[in-house]
């Protein structure tokens, strides 16, 4: 059945990206966000909206924003405004999902061109955005435990450092090299200089989780333009190629997971892989922007997607392999512990980064190792999500 | 394309900006109420828990006691079989010692931390855990393999809610 759908799909190309500067609380409205960020889109490859056949929306719960029907409410401001328009939410999964979303209108052949836009206010939320996350958990088996979303991340994270013997120190590395990432990235929210002694001496939350483990909270939003490939050709001689996709989800019976392993993850990395016709992803991907909310998961991630052995992604990041000037840079972007995480639009700022990577353009930020294949994922709903794309240049 | 060459949107402001009247925002604080019905498997868990006992489903195709309970197996997309009582203690497969609260508020100076667990419980398959808290232990004890057995709310009080177990505590402690 895959053989029949590899022949059927068109080449589908990113052409051009946009975004906004990530911050705890915009000014602007959800509207206005996506507005800046789809129109820098549309004028980095020289398109406007009439050259666009159809719009696809990603956007987180409703809750942040306190506005039901979020997908009508950004519409106008992500130029889907008569046209063939849509929204999804896959959680955190939400913004690598969104070109996911974008290719396969255009992989169908129904559209040539697609503008993909995500954009998160979660600032609007009081008295912090987690509050709305008590919703995840199940209404009568969970909920009456006044759970927070964090638990789920300190159960995850204690259960992955015992599993393999893994520190807190070691994982701060990521916050540590991560954040440092982020100081050359233009849009970034908490870019600094820490040392792992920070991370540790950071307030603990929910141990093992300190504050400096932790991505913020974040508005801001970011878009990039689809073409099919003859179109593409057209628009840009510098175009970078969709060449896999996949998601997946695992049972919401969290508790009953392997929590130390995200088989989810590597089911969608494996789907990609397959498309992109990958068979040795340490050797074929060249730069990688796994989601990185809490420092460990970069490492958690890294390993679902077979870039590492289970439990030795910290070797890597421990060697340095996982630097800009490293043999498989991860994160050079700053991921979301350094640019930030408005949820939807720090996913797709990811898969900007790889796109800007592969064509040469990410300026301080360029790896070393002139990478021509890079991917970017993200997770989400109740630790369940995995969505991955394959890019090429 | 490079990002610094685009003067990029989203305009920062601080709280002051609010406070101080520099920027205007309107407040709303929905009332709604929601009453969510338990179901078939739940609402028999729940009935059981009301009486001191846990209870879980199995299904006899892939053997498997499933915690909590449900109506089908979604490894084998059928209907489970039969009720199963399962015993109150377990082992802890993870746990946090949390210091903030459902809405990330703090938790007062002085109050002890939640220590939330996944807790897997004895008679149930392999894996099949469920979340709650440990109580009567510190902090510092709480080991991933530590056995725990539940205490229970006193039967008067009960209500049929996963509350009705207060929290686990070190299995063989007094």
């Amino acid at each position: 059945m895959r053989e029949v759908i590899r022949m059927a799909y068109r080449k589908v190309a990113i052409v051009g990206a946009g975004m906004t500067k990530f911050v705890r609380r915009a000014q602007e409205t959800g509207k206005e966000l996506a507005y800046q960020a789809a129109r820098m889109a549309l004028d980095s490859c020289g398109m406007t909206l009439k050259d666009i056949e159809c719009v696809v929306v990603g956007s987180a719960p409703d809750a942040f924003d306190g506005v039901h029907m979020k997908g009508e409410y950004l519409l106008n401001g992500a130029g889907g405004w008569r046209k063939p328009y849509m929204r999804h939410f896959v959680g955190g999964g939400t913004g690598v999902f969104a070109p996911i979303h974008g290719w396969l209108h255009v992989a169908s052949g129904m559209f040539d061109t697609c503008l993909v836009v995500c954009s998160e206010k979660m600032s609007s939320c009081h008295p912090h955005p987690q509050g709305a996350f008590k919703t995840i958990f199940d209404h009568t088996t969970e909920q009456p435990l006044d759970p927070t979303l964090i638990w789920i991340f300190a159960l995850e994270m204690n259960r992955y450092m015992q599993t393999y013997g893994i520190t807190k120190e070691e994982i701060a590395l990521v916050s540590v090299k991560n954040k440092k990432n982020a100081m050359d990235h233009p849009a970034a929210q908490l870019p600094m200089e820490i040392t792992v002694e920070d991370v540790l001496n950071s307030e603990v939350l929910a141990w093992p989780v300190n504050r400096l483990d932790i991505s913020p909270a974040s508005d801001g939003a970011a878009a990039v333009v689809l073409a099919s490939e003859h179109v593409a050709k057209r628009i840009t001689d510098k175009p970078v190629w969709i060449a896999g996709v996949g998601w997946n989800l695992d049972t919401a019976y969290w508790a009953t997971r392997d929590l130390a392993y995200p088989r989810y993850v590597e089911k969608a990395a494996r789907m990609a892989y397959e498309m992109a016709g990958i068979t040795d992803p340490r050797r074929e991907i060249h730069v990688a922007e796994p989601y990185d909310p809490f420092d460990y998961k970069e490492l958690h991630h890294m390993e679902g997607l077979l870039l590492a052995d289970r439990g030795k992604a910290v070797e890597m990041l421990v060697e340095g392999k996982t630097q800009r000037d490293g043999e498989l840079p991860v994160c050079p972007s700053g991921g979301l512990l350094g640019v930030g995480n408005p949820i939807s639009a720090a996913g797709l700022m990811k898969v900007i980064e790889i796109f800007l990577q592969l064509r040469g353009e990410a300026g301080k930020r360029q790896v070393a190792n002139e990478p021509r294949c890079g991917l970017a994922q993200a997770w989400g709903d109740l630790m369940q999500v995995g969505t991955v794309i394959v890019l090429r240049r | 394309m490079e990002l610094e060459k685009f003067e990029l949107g989203a305009t920062h402001f601080r709280e002051e900006d609010l406070e101080e009247g520099r920027i205007l925002s309107l407040h709303w604080k929905p009332n709604l109420k929601y009453a969510w019905d338990n179901g078939v498997a739940i609402g028999r868990y729940l009935a059981e828990l009301k009486e001191g006992r846990i209870i879980a489903r199995k299904c006899q195709k892939c053997r498997r006691i499933m915690l909590p309970p449900r109506m089908f197996c979604e490894l084998c997309w059928r209907p489970t079989d039969e009720w199963v009582y399962v015993k109150d203690t377990g082992t802890v497969n993870t746990f946090s010692i949390c210091y903030i609260n459902w809405d990330a508020s703090r938790l007062p100076e002085g109050v002890p931390p939640h220590i939330p667990a996944v807790i897997e419980i004895d008679g149930a398959s392999p894996g099949m855990g469920i979340l709650h808290k440990l109580g009567e232990v510190k902090p510092e004890e709480v080991r991933i393999g530590m056995r725990v057995k539940a205490v229970w709310r006193d039967p008067a009080e009960r209500e049929g809610s996963i509350t009705d177990i207060l929290y686990f505590k070190p299995e063989g402690r007094e």
